[in-house]
């Protein structure tokens, strides 16, 4: 499968789960699983960040839509994708490691450690702008922290479940022939 | 000149990123005042077709509990039929018109009219119901909706030719006004604080009216929107404000907004010209 198909496929079925699996489950009022922005996440190395940018503003768009919330997830998406590649720059070990790989994973990136990381830094950083959002309509700072910080974990937990089911194969590249 | 450029161009992604965020805050602060700004009829077609596709299958898992709903509104509605009733006086037979309203229709005010769900959220901040059910369908905008028990659903904001998007009760600009069943001296308005679904908050009740837990709050009639009686929910929770000499009162809803399926939009006949009245009692006083 060419890395355009996956793409494309990945962002239909991960904003149809969104919406039609996990938006119907009701933990808690505290919490709120994301999963969909799983796509910034698993976006290719090569891509440039403008695209990321334009990708990640079409991926939040499409779910406001759905959601009739327009501009929530929208700027929350824009957000991760703009800081994504200072973040991979940071945990990426060895040089040229983004090269050799097609998107970031626990392997690409030299371990689950760094890997879980990176995941949750972005997912913190995702929630915590869209609860930010929302909370500046309600004003209710404490309870969109403590909203932020369980949803975290929750997306976390199902980032780790969906990395566990969809194993992921990733080519060693090199240049060196 | 090719300062700027090279500025342009070397900051290009972080002035895309800006742009970006703004253009997504922009729609965040127009989008709840101004229901058209954003082609907002156009998403909803979409969505509202992809909605009705998975709300199809959703149904089918359903039925049995429907099946009982619908029994349980049938036992109701016979109960009120007129022939289930006979005064006990054998020479003094009471007779009622069963034709309340002429043939042209001229005096019904209020028409109920049944829609389906095909989309329904209560975990986000504001949320929002779609029906499949539009202007083509003769649905209008600020018609109020409630569920097969009577109980307040919430207000039809926009409307597209075949699906319409309803304001819960569970959005931060929702706002009706109740009053209590028991005594109508206790009228005040019910919002949403934006935590619990199924849980609103009726504010501005003196202490002079008599309230207390599990009484029912119902809709006043004062408004254009809903009829006078429409439950919508009970006392859950109640204690005096010292300072205002209100109550603060926690209500459970009557509609249960996890599973809503079938829901009726109430339209009011007179609405256009009490409107037409309003507004020109409004341009005079200007």
């Amino acid at each position: 499968m060419s890395t355009l198909v996956k793409n494309i496929l990945r962002f239909v079925l991960l904003i149809l789960v969104q919406f039609y699996v996990l938006d119907k489950i009701h933990l808690h009022q505290m919490v709120t699983p994301y999963i969909y922005f799983l796509f910034i996440l698993w976006m290719p190395f090569s891509l440039n960040r403008t695209w990321q940018m334009a990708l990640a503003f079409l991926l939040g768009f499409t779910l406001d839509s759905f959601r009739h919330s327009p501009g929530f997830h929208a700027a929350a998406c824009v957000l991760i994708a703009y800081l994504r590649p200072f973040l991979i720059n940071l945990l990426i070990p060895q040089e040229g490691a983004d090269s050799n790989y097609d998107e970031p994973s626990a392997r690409s990136m030299g371990g689950v450690f760094p890997y879980m990381i990176y995941a949750g830094l972005l997912s913190l950083l995702h929630h915590g702008w869209l609860f930010f959002l929302e909370a500046m309509e309600f004003g209710n700072f404490w309870y969109f922290i403590i909203k932020t910080l369980l949803s975290t974990v929750i997306s976390l937990v199902l980032i780790l479940a969906a990395e566990l089911l969809f194993y992921r194969k990733q080519k060693f590249r090199t240049n060196t022939v | 000149m090719r300062n700027i450029f090279l500025f342009i161009r070397r900051y290009f992604n972080f002035l895309l990123f800006l742009l970006l965020q703004a253009f997504s805050i922009y729609l965040i602060t127009h989008y709840n005042k101004y229901h058209h700004a954003v082609g907002s009829a156009m998403m909803n077609e979409v969505t509202g077709k992809i909605n009705n596709q998975y709300s199809e299958i959703n149904e089918f898992f359903l039925l049995k509990k429907k099946n009982k709903d619908l029994h349980l509104e049938n036992e109701r509605l016979r109960n009120q039929l007129r022939l289930n009733f006979e005064t006990p006086d054998t020479t003094n037979r009471l007779v009622i018109d069963s034709i309340p309203f002429d043939t042209l229709g001229n005096h019904r005010k209020w028409l109920y009219q049944n829609a389906r769900v095909v989309s329904n959220s209560v975990s986000a901040q504001n949320n929002f119901i779609v029906l499949a059910r539009g202007a083509a369908q003769e649905l209008m905008k600020d018609e109020g909706v409630v569920d097969t028990n009577n109980g307040v659903v919430g207000i039809v904001t926009d409307i597209s030719e075949n699906f319409a998007v309803v304001m819960s009760l569970l959005h931060k600009d929702s706002r009706i006004s109740g009053i209590l069943k028991n005594d109508p001296n206790g009228g005040g308005s019910i919002t949403w604080d934006g935590k619990e679904p199924n849980y609103l908050s009726f504010s501005n009740v003196r202490q002079s009216a008599k309230a207390k837990k599990g009484d029912t709050v119902i809709t006043s009639g004062i408004t254009p929107t809903f009829p006078y009686g429409m439950m919508i929910g009970t006392i859950d929770e109640i204690r005096a404000d010292k300072s205002t000499n209100n109550f603060i009162i926690k209500i459970k809803t009557t509609a249960n907004f996890y599973n809503l399926q079938y829901v009726y939009a109430i339209k009011n006949f007179q609405r256009e010209e009490i409107d037409r009245l309003v507004e020109k009692a409004k341009s005079r006083n200007l």
